[in-house]
């Protein structure tokens, strides 16, 4: 089986400050991988550098794009690249107002990507946009509200559902619980388990929070100080730690 | 040409003090180039130096530059504002070329070689031989949606649009129809999505004209562009499509089915009537004979 993603030696440097250095793995189809690490850790840096919001300055990273099979996605030019970024990739934002339009409604909020890639029939759209709100469990009535009067769960809900329409193959998440209360985090995370299952999505999971990527994550990456220090499978890696680090931050956790 | 000011020239306001059309030679070069470029690359709007005029911004200062740089003195000018011949703003920028070009000027959009205009496109079709020039208050279709200057222009090159419709589909959600009835987005040739500046909606289908379409945003300076016969395409869905609407009247004054209206409330009890909003085309009208049904018989205007 080709991986959907094949990351080589991604480095990123701010001056002569290391944001990631030295990361290199695959991502199969369907499979689910965490990265993991305290704040400055290098994570965000590496997923930005990843989804193509910020150029790494070393490295490749290939992406099994549908019409050409492998290709590197930081040398390609912007418009391919942009164009993948709203069909077979997604991003969720840490805050939903960073991945929402605040002053468009729902509906137009999830049926912008359908509009992206062409569709021209407000009908059409808009049952789209019903359906996926129906799954990410809006009520249909809120269709035409906008996300200023959702609640903070909601909004991150919307944000799933408008990046899920077009039927990526490939999810980037960067702290997709942060903010949440802990039941509204509960019922994102089993949302987001069904359709990363019903979908057969991939998704990269940047977090800090090690329940999330217990749920969620087949696969675990943990970095510190923009180096990976341990990967392997979720449950292995969080239930016999081999690297100092590592058994830190499980440790760290507040057992209830 | 007898100067009355000849020993005083500090008051002497005759054209002599002006160069051509006001703008030095040098400025009127540099905005003909951006509008060949305009004219080159259809809908693209093209920056330029902008400068200070006599007048303030809001009030035409990008239709006055792009007029003074297509201007010769053998050019006849035609100003409307809102269709109108006889508003301040038509007026004065008429006497403002009047005084610094010495060019004739006329109300006759026939007649004309230049018509300047802000809001409309005159009703009679315009000739290979007229260019239009517009005054626009913003030249980014995309700016109300998107307000960072550096994204939109990267929407431009990269043609995404998706987001101009984004904009039409909350027409629709709110009001049940594309609501939006003047500055509607166009696509020009298959590439540029472009604003048509606050004209009506009424209008869009007329800007595949034969006669040169010149846009000037002199605040936000930038001069974009339509040669002739070039394509014009409202955007819209296919399930709600493009409707160029008017008021549903004839004019009052001469009968006109088939022209923009404007609708003129009367008295305090809401008494109105829908006049056309293009003037020269309402009184060339009820020179030969319409006559409407608040209307009466055409005469000379003593005033």
């Amino acid at each position: 089986m080709t991986p959907l993603l094949k990351v080589q030696n991604i480095q990123k440097l701010y001056g002569k400050r290391i944001g990631c250095t030295d990361v290199s793995f695959d991502l199969y189809p369907g499979e689910v991988m965490g990265i993991v690490g305290e704040s400055g850790s290098g994570k965000s840096t590496l997923l930005n550098c990843l989804a193509g919001h910020l150029a790494p300055d070393a490295g490749e990273v290939m992406f099994d794009t549908r019409a050409e099979g492998m290709k590197d996605t930081v040398t390609m030019s912007e418009p391919e690249r942009r164009m993948l970024s709203r069909t077979d990739w997604a991003f969720v934002h840490q805050h939903a107002r960073d991945g929402l339009r605040m002053n468009v409604s729902a509906g137009g909020n999830v049926g912008e990507r359908l509009m992206a890639v062409g569709a021209r029939h407000y009908g059409d759209i808009r049952d789209q946009a019903i359906d996926w709100l129906g799954r990410v469990e809006i009520q249909e009535s809120r269709v035409d509200d906008r996300p200023t009067q959702f609640s903070g769960g909601m909004q991150q809900r919307l944000q799933i559902a408008r990046n899920l329409v077009t039927g990526p193959r490939l999810v980037f998440m960067d702290e997709p619980t942060g903010g949440l209360d802990v039941s509204v985090q509960a019922r994102l995370l089993d949302l987001l388990r069904g359709l990363v299952r019903e979908m057969g999505l991939s998704a990269i999971i940047v977090t800090h929070d090690l329940a999330v990527v217990r749920l969620l994550a087949d696969r675990l990456m943990v970095m510190k100080d923009g180096h990976v220090v341990e990967t392997g499978l979720t449950d292995q890696v969080l239930d016999d730690p081999q690297h100092a680090y590592t058994q830190l931050l499980v440790s760290s956790v507040l057992q209830v | 040409m007898a100067l009355s000011g000849e020993n005083r020239p500090y008051l002497d306001h005759s054209m002599a003090d002006y160069n051509f059309a006001y703008l030095d030679e040098q400025t009127k070069r540099m905005i003909r180039r951006a509008i060949l470029k305009g004219l080159a690359i259809p809908g693209y709007q093209v920056p330029f130096a902008s400068r200070e005029m006599p007048m303030p911004y809001g009030w035409g200062t990008g239709g006055v530059q792009v007029t003074a740089a297509a201007l010769t003195p053998d050019d006849t000018l035609k100003v409307i504002d809102q269709g109108a011949d006889d508003t301040t703003n038509a007026v004065s920028i008429r006497k403002f070329f009047e005084k610094t070009a010495g060019v004739a000027t006329t109300e006759e959009t026939g007649q004309a070689s230049v018509i300047q205009t802000r809001h409309r496109i005159p009703e009679e079709d315009l000739r290979e031989d007229q260019i239009l020039v517009y005054q626009v208050p913003i030249p980014e279709p995309l700016r109300f949606l998107e307000p960072s200057e550096v994204e939109t222009r990267k929407m431009h090159s990269l043609e995404e649009y998706g987001l101009m419709h984004v904009k039409l589909y909350e027409d629709i959600s709110r009001h049940g129809a594309i609501a939006t009835a003047y500055a509607y987005p166009v696509k020009v040739e298959g590439r540029y999505v472009m604003d048509p500046s606050p004209i009506p909606k009424f209008d869009n289908p007329k800007m595949e004209m034969a006669a040169i379409q010149l846009f000037g945003a002199g605040r936000e300076q930038r001069i974009y562009a339509v040669p002739p016969h070039t394509q014009v395409v409202s955007l819209d869905f296919d399930d709600y499509p493009f409707e160029a609407s008017k008021a549903d009247a004839p004019c009052d004054l001469c009968g006109a089915e088939d022209s923009y209206l404007d609708e003129v409330i009367m008295d305090d009890a809401g008494t109105r009537m829908f006049v056309c909003s293009d003037t020269d085309y309402c009184t060339g009208r009820r020179k030969a004979g319409h006559i409407g049904a608040q209307g009466t018989a055409f005469e000379e205007d003593a005033a």
